[in-house]
């Protein structure tokens, strides 16, 4: 339990640490788009991939449980809702802590080891400024557009499912998109609910990079330790906005 | 060079991700639909009525519920319809019903257009109006003998409470 409150506090202070030294400086944009690209840009992939494919499969499982009540038509409700709600940051902030936030840890975290964070200092360059803000900036800018893209491959992949595959009307889905998805209360949470996650799963992993044992056990336990309280944090966090917004 | 190009397409790729999804799976639309007004309506009971239901016309929607709120002198419910202009004016004796959407649907408002010249403007009230049908109270009337079961009008709204609510 101490230990748990313990961790929190520092998070929170690094967190405030992060904050103060927001500020831009020379050459802070260039590191902020080097960051972009290896955090946001090179995780398109496998968030689009897995888009499609949770669009896919929620088009079968939701259709198989549809015709039962003779609702097949609410197809597009029903994957609309559930994706902009719930599933569409969610799942895209655990594919995003899993593919960068482990890099990130990993990256601080060797620099901790091989004393380059120690070397930053030596020349008056603040390390916080200089390696944490570019990572935790690209994350939280990062997070919203993975959630779209993510989102858009879903919701064309089902429509590919339903239409192609298991004989639906376009017009029926699309419309029953359009019908029930409301703009600002599902769509743009979406965003809200990215954005929280993209500060706080970056936070999280350069938390435990940046104060990594500087060993190289101490590297894989940070990175370890980034994924496993990501994941966690996204889902408890999910839990506590949905409840705030729904 | 590399890292800049992929991340103006990466943000290229996020915001236009971003608007199609807008424009293909929500209202957009029908929020930017044009020039709007709003007609107020009184019902006794609204039934299962909840905000952005939609108002139809001949089952076109042409409107949603905007809001519902309580009159407290006269215990009956003061729902605000957002009708969007493109629709045409509304004349100023078109009544207003809610209706449900199959047996188990969501409620609706359909209006019926009247026969006046005179056309309702931004802020008019629909006058006639006529609640939402509660299947219970009809089972009730039909089974204990209320609304006499020869008659073909037997389960008609008229059964359960009068068509029209005078102001």
């Amino acid at each position: 339990m101490r230990e748990i409150l313990r961790q929190l506090g520092a998070l929170g202070l690094f967190g405030l640490r992060i904050i103060s030294s927001l500020a831009p400086q020379r050459g802070s944009g260039h590191d902020l788009v080097r960051q972009l690209y290896s955090v946001g840009a090179r995780s398109i992939p496998i968030v689009a991939v897995g888009g499609a494919f949770v669009g896919l499969v929620m088009s079968l499982q939701g259709y198989r449980t549809l015709t039962t009540f003779g609702a097949s038509n609410a197809l597009g409700t029903l994957l609309g809702l559930s994706l902009f709600r719930e599933l569409g940051p969610v799942l895209a902030a655990l594919l995003f802590c899993g593919r960068a936030c482990s890099s990130m840890a990993a990256e601080l975290g060797l620099m901790r080891t091989t004393d380059q964070i120690t070397a930053l200092e030596m020349m008056a360059i603040d390390p916080v400024r200089k390696a944490v803000v570019p990572r935790f900036l690209a994350g939280v800018i990062a997070m919203p557009i993975l959630t779209a893209v993510f989102c858009a491959f879903a919701i064309f992949g089902g429509s590919v499912q339903a239409v192609w595959v298991l004989g639906l009307d376009p017009g029926h889905y699309w419309a029953a998109l359009q019908g029930s998805v409301s703009l600002v209360d599902d769509y743009g949470q979406a965003f809200v609910k990215a954005a929280v996650f993209g500060a706080v799963l970056s936070l999280i992993a350069t938390h435990a990079g940046y104060h990594a044992q500087p060993t190289i056990e101490g590297t894989s336990r940070a990175t370890t330790g980034a994924v496993v309280q990501g994941s966690l944090m996204v889902l408890f966090l999910d839990f506590l906005l949905s409840a705030l917004f729904y | 060079m590399k890292p800049e190009i992929g991340v103006g397409a990466f943000i290229l790729l996020g915001f236009g991700c971003a608007l199609a999804l807008a424009f293909s799976s929500t209202d957009v639309r029908s929020r930017l639909g044009g020039a709007s007004y709003s007609v107020t309506a009184r019902f006794s009971n609204l039934g299962e009525l909840r905000l952005r239901a939609p108002v139809k016309i001949a089952g076109v929607k042409i409107g949603e519920v905007a809001d519902i709120r309580l009159d407290p002198e006269r215990y009956d419910a003061i729902v605000s319809l957002r009708l969007s202009a493109d629709a045409g004016a509304l004349p100023a004796d078109s009544s207003a019903a809610i209706n449900t959407a199959g047996l188990l649907g969501e409620r609706y408002i359909a209006i019926s257009p009247g026969g006046e010249l005179e056309v309702l403007g931004d802020g008019d009230e629909i006058v006639l109006t006529q609640s939402a049908i509660v299947l219970e109270n009809l089972i009730g009337k039909y089974m204990f003998g209320n609304g006499k079961p020869g008659t073909p009008d037997a389960t008609a709204p008229g059964a359960d409470s009068p068509s029209t609510e005078t102001p």
